[in-house]
């Protein structure tokens, strides 16, 4: 029984960690602000729970794992505000998202 | 060689990648992305390092941290928009006061 709960936490671990490095592959690589957003939301989805469940399945039951569920309940309110304040913010600033037609002035850069 | 010291190197790469994107970013609005995507990793490094140590009572700075990060990514954003933190008044007549 604890090897099989050590094995499923290796596993989300591995994903959770495997997540966060595809979220700042993301951050760096996308070309404008609003495709951006995407690779943190990455990080702040998948990568921030699987890890905290692997966290989570080692705490077992007791006052760390409760803990370790308010700070995930909380990111799950906050990361979706922050997201939308700050496409809000681009937006008004007069930043466009960028669509298709735009793809040529990519490939000249 | 423990889970979490695995998760932690990946927690501090991904850090140096989102770091690069904050200095580079063409506008402000990546760097604060970059910004608050950098406090939700020290967050994770925080919680991991307490595993780490097979003491995890940092959960309450990371929870601190969480909530600092989301409170100051909402008044930058806020105030570079708006060059202050205030809405704006809805007229300067100060009228008979």
């Amino acid at each position: 029984m604890e090897l099989l709960i050590d094995l499923i936490s290796w596993f989300l671990v591995i994903i959770g960690s495997t997540f966060l490095l595809v979220g700042a592959i993301g951050i760096i690589r996308l070309p404008d602000i609003f495709s951006r957003m995407h690779g943190a939301g990455i990080i702040d989805t998948m990568g921030t729970t699987m890890l905290f469940l692997g966290m989570f399945l080692q705490a077992g039951l007791t006052i760390v794992s409760l803990k370790l569920f308010l700070i995930l309940l909380f990111l799950m309110f906050t990361s979706p505000t922050t997201t939308h304040a700050l496409a809000r913010a681009a937006l008004d600033a007069g930043l466009k998202p960028m669509v298709d037609d735009d793809e040529q002035d990519l490939k000249k850069n | 060689m423990n889970m979490f010291s695995a998760a932690a190197i990946a927690i501090l790469s991904t850090m140096l990648l989102v770091l690069v994107r904050a200095f580079k970013g063409p506008t402000v609005y990546d760097r604060i992305l970059a910004a608050n995507s950098f406090g939700t990793l020290t967050m994770l490094l925080i919680a991991v390092y307490g595993f780490l140590n097979e003491r995890p009572d940092f959960l309450d700075i990371a929870l601190v941290y969480a909530l600092i990060n989301f409170i100051g990514t909402i008044a930058v954003s806020k105030f570079v928009h708006s060059k202050d933190l205030a809405p704006p008044l809805p007229s300067d007549d100060p009228g008979d006061i």
